[in-house]
């Protein structure tokens, strides 16, 4: 137990250190992994903790952004993109979760998967708001308290800072009683029921936070980018935060933060192999499945637990020799 | 009137093409509870297993498609099969998605990487038109046509009137009273994803040269395959069919008469309402629970 | 006075067959009844049907005189009615106490006041209380999955106990655990009946847990009431007898 909260620390230390350390790419990088982060974080609370698989984090990040973009692009200032596209996002999430009462896994996937698609080609299409195709540029990065954040250093502790406030947000949501109502629907759902769990609200919450967070993330993506179109919103960032989250740990709370990591700085480190990094990205991702499917996570506490084993085993050992 | 007889001809040959997506997909699903997120490149990877042995090999197009067969039934049945699902499936279906969902981008790259970039031209297996009652129909979409139902007609052959046929449906039904049963459960599904495999070639064989041949086809493909599949019936090859012609024939048909920019959201709306309303298919059997 | 848990008429046909068939009984306050009957009987059909598990084809249920009759599960836990499952049902990677809280937690106050209450629901204190009572202290703190059968068994039935119901349905409790614990299991059931005057209906098969521990017994056979009274007389009935012997 004890031995995660110090790799956090050492991580958090990094975290703060390595900018001053890297080039602005570099710095770019760290700012993605921590806005993916939080996307992650939130689909890591529907599906993770609550069982809701998600195919549509994508969109509602995209939402997010979105807002952002053309809200600042018009003059408005970024707390109101903070405010209205989480806002917007949490109540299209909601709606998301209707179906989920009907219906559970691979339907939902499907369904979600659908209503992701069908938000890419809204985006898309509404060129009297969204400028279609042709992105809206030139979205500028805020003004916060009297700091401008245009350079990447500034902006990267806006967007570290956020993430620890989402992250605390996540941590006293999963502490709390709805945590545990959350897992209890993840679990069993019938037994949950009997129980008295109101398993219908407890659903369509879990998809209206999980998406009003992705919102968060995509207020920020937009200013760290500066330029958004629809594409990277199509299904592939939802098939991305997926795999992040499968992949760092499902339900396990440090698993988004990990998963993000690997999905956005693993191809940057393969790009060594030149063309072939994205290949090697997805034979790490098949491999990594196949052997440790509780993801990254779940292989760090097993280790951990093997270790606290032999240490036992050792002590009760030497507690023997001592006793003969 | 001409106009809509040639629509709903092409939407039959365009169905006929997602049916073998989907009648494919379903099988795998049923016998192995994989659910393929790669089944899309899966169609777009044979075309370029025949374009490299035309350009590179010098074959004929005859003999480069049944190299492309042959490598097909190699990479995307067996080696899908042992090196992909075997090891993940035991962990559960989810875990199994995401490598399948890391399997399309390693196809999409590795076409992307060692062939082209760009969309190559396919050649097409007819070039005639013909008319028939003021419609011009290209004897291309008849063809296409004849060779799904020729296809679809010999798999329910096999699965109904062969004894391994039979023995696919008791796996896909109830494996473990099928292994009680002595059915050789792992072979069955072998066979199954051999089965996807040739399916999704010849889809590849009649939809590239009216797509043209590229890395990023699959996307498109994949998701016209899945809603065609939930559509019709998660749990029945029948269901697959019905919902690949439904499909094709919907988006080709309304499409025309339909705003363009929103022509794929049909499918989508299709999809959704049917899940929410039917989850089981238009010829489905009931099976899920819900919350 | 009022019955606890009024059955009147319930049927609940499948196809052809009324698996229930026009069953009433009642129940009074304090009283631990025994369900039993050969299997097929209709037993998990008729406590479905009281659970909002099932919709009976007709009839209906009525607890302390309020119809309940197809009611949602989570609705009737706030009405006071708990139940244990055939098969076990505890959460595996909760703590036991967790296990304990989750059972409590949602019996009263608001979604919202919980989320901004207490870590655990202010429950700690009675999921102690519980876990003494069942003498699951030793395992308080580790995952639920970890626990022999038996000691789960134990947590299940805890669980059904959390929210102070007025009347719990128990689906064979005694199912697949030893005959140490099982003692143990009679005699907490036993405690709490007397304790809190809570209201038990129980399917069982084990014969002798079920005399030794019901005030009265209820024989069901092909969906209808055969037999009713108390368990030495039940025992002794040649229709029960005939009924699981065959004719």
């Amino acid at each position: 137990m004890k031995l995660r909260w110090v790799f956090a620390a050492i991580a958090a230390a990094a975290l703060i250190a390595a900018p001053f350390a890297l080039k602005t790419y570099g710095v770019y990088l760290l700012s993605m992994w921590a806005v993916m982060s939080i996307a992650a974080v939130g689909l890591n609370l529907t599906l993770g903790y609550a069982g809701q698989i998600s195919l549509a984090q994508g969109a509602f990040v995209g939402i997010g952004a979105y807002t952002a973009a053309i809200l600042t692009t018009h003059g408005w200032p970024l707390p109101v993109a903070f405010v209205l596209g989480p806002l917007l996002c949490f109540v299209v999430g909601w709606l998301l979760g209707y179906p989920a009462l009907r219906v559970q896994h691979h339907y939902l996937a499907f369904v979600t998967l659908a209503f992701s698609t069908l938000v890419f080609l809204i985006l898309r299409n509404e060129e009297w708001l969204t400028r279609g195709i042709y992105g809206i540029s030139g979205i500028p990065r805020p003004n916060v308290l009297g700091f401008a954040m245009k350079d990447p250093r500034p902006f990267y502790f806006f967007c570290l800072a956020t993430t620890l406030v989402v992250a605390l947000f996540a941590w006293w949501i999963v502490r709390s009683p709805w945590g545990r109502a959350f897992m209890a629907l993840r679990e069993n759902p019938v037994r949950a029921a009997s129980l008295g769990v109101d398993t219908r609200r407890y659903t369509l919450m879990a998809f209206a936070i999980g998406s009003a967070l992705g919102g968060i993330a995509g207020v920020l993506y937009a200013p760290l980018v500066q330029f958004i179109d629809p594409s990277p919103f199509a299904l592939g960032l939802s098939l991305n935060l997926l795999l992040m989250v499968i992949a760092g740990g499902s339900g396990y709370f440090l698993g988004p933060f990990v998963g993000a990591f690997v999905s956005v700085l693993l191809p940057e480190w393969l790009r060594f192999t030149e063309g072939l990094y994205l290949m090697s990205y997805a034979v790490f991702v098949m491999v990594l499945v196949a052997f440790c499917p509780t993801g990254l996570i779940g292989v760090g506490e097993r280790i951990a637990a093997a270790f606290a084993r032999r240490r036992a085993g050792a002590a009760t050992a030497a507690q023997d020799a001592v006793a003969r | 009137m001409a106009d809509l007889l040639q629509l709903i001809v092409a939407g039959i040959a365009t169905g006929a093409i997602y049916a073998l997506v989907a009648v494919g997909f379903v099988l795998v699903w049923q016998t192995s509870q994989t659910i393929n997120f790669a089944q899309g490149e899966f169609v777009m990877l044979p075309a370029f297993f025949m374009l490299a042995a035309m350009k590179f090999g010098g074959a004929s197009f005859p003999v480069a498609i049944v190299i492309g067969f042959l490598l097909s039934l190699i990479v995307l049945g067996v080696l899908f099969k042992r090196l992909v699902v075997d090891p993940v499936l035991r962990h559960g279906v989810l875990p199994l998605v995401i490598s399948t969902i890391a399997l399309a981008l390693f196809l999409k790259e590795a076409v992307k990487e060692f062939y082209a970039a760009e969309a190559q031209p396919f050649p097409a297996l007819a070039n005639s038109n013909i008319t028939l009652g003021g419609a011009v129909i290209s004897v291309q979409n008849l063809v296409i046509i004849g060779v799904a139902v020729v296809a679809v007609v010999a798999l329910q052959w096999f699965l109904g009137g062969t004894r391994t046929g039979r023995a696919m449906q008791a796996t896909a039904q109830n494996p473990m009273l099928a292994r009680v049963l002595g059915v050789r459960v792992n072979r069955m599904i072998l066979y199954t994803f051999l089965i996807n495999a040739a399916l999704v070639t010849l889809a590849s064989l009649l939809v590239s040269p009216i797509y043209l041949a590229k890395f990023t086809n699959g996307e498109t493909l994949g998701l016209a395959a899945f809603i065609a599949a939930i559509v019709g019936g998660f749990n029945q090859v029948r269901g697959a069919i019905l919902g690949g012609i439904l499909v094709g024939v919907l988006d080709n048909v309304v499409a025309a008469y339909l705003s363009a920019p929103y022509r794929a959201a049909i499918p989508l709306f299709l999809l959704i309402a049917v899940i929410l309303v039917r989850p089981q298919g238009l010829l489905g059997r009931a099976e899920e629970r819900t919350v | 006075m009022t019955p606890v848990l009024d059955v009147r008429a319930i049927t609940k046909r499948f196809g052809g067959i009324n698996a229930v068939d026009g069953v009433s009984f009642e129940v009074h306050k304090g009283e631990i009844l025994g369900l039993i009957g050969p299997n097929g009987s209709g037993k998990s059909t008729l406590f479905n049907c009281i659970l909002g598990q099932l919709q009976p084809t007709s009839g209906e249920v009525r607890v302390d005189g309020t119809p309940i009759t197809g009611m949602r599960p989570s609705d009737l836990n706030r009405l006071g009615i708990g139940r244990t499952f055939q098969l076990l049902q505890v959460f595996p990677q909760l703590s036991v106490r967790e296990n304990l809280i989750l059972a409590g937690q949602e019996h009263q106050g608001s979604m919202a006041r919980r989320l901004f209450g207490p870590r655990d629901a202010g429950l700690t204190a009675s999921a102690d209380r519980m876990i003494d009572f069942f003498r699951l202290a030793h395992v308080a703190s580790h995952k639920a999955g970890e626990l022999s059968y038996g000691q789960q068994k134990l947590l299940d039935a805890a669980m059904a106990f959390m929210a102070g119901p007025r009347l719990v349905l128990l689906d064979e409790p005694a199912g697949g655990v030893n005959p140490t614990m099982l003692v143990d299991l009679r005699e907490r059931l036993r405690a709490i009946n007397a304790s809190d005057a809570a209201t038990f209906v129980v399917i069982e098969h084990n014969m002798e847990f079920v005399m030794s521990l019901c005030t009265r017994i209820l024989v069901l056979a092909e969906g209808r009431i055969i037999a009713q009274g108390p368990p030495e007389e039940v025992r002794n009935d040649p229709g029960v007898i005939a009924a699981y012997l065959g004719k």
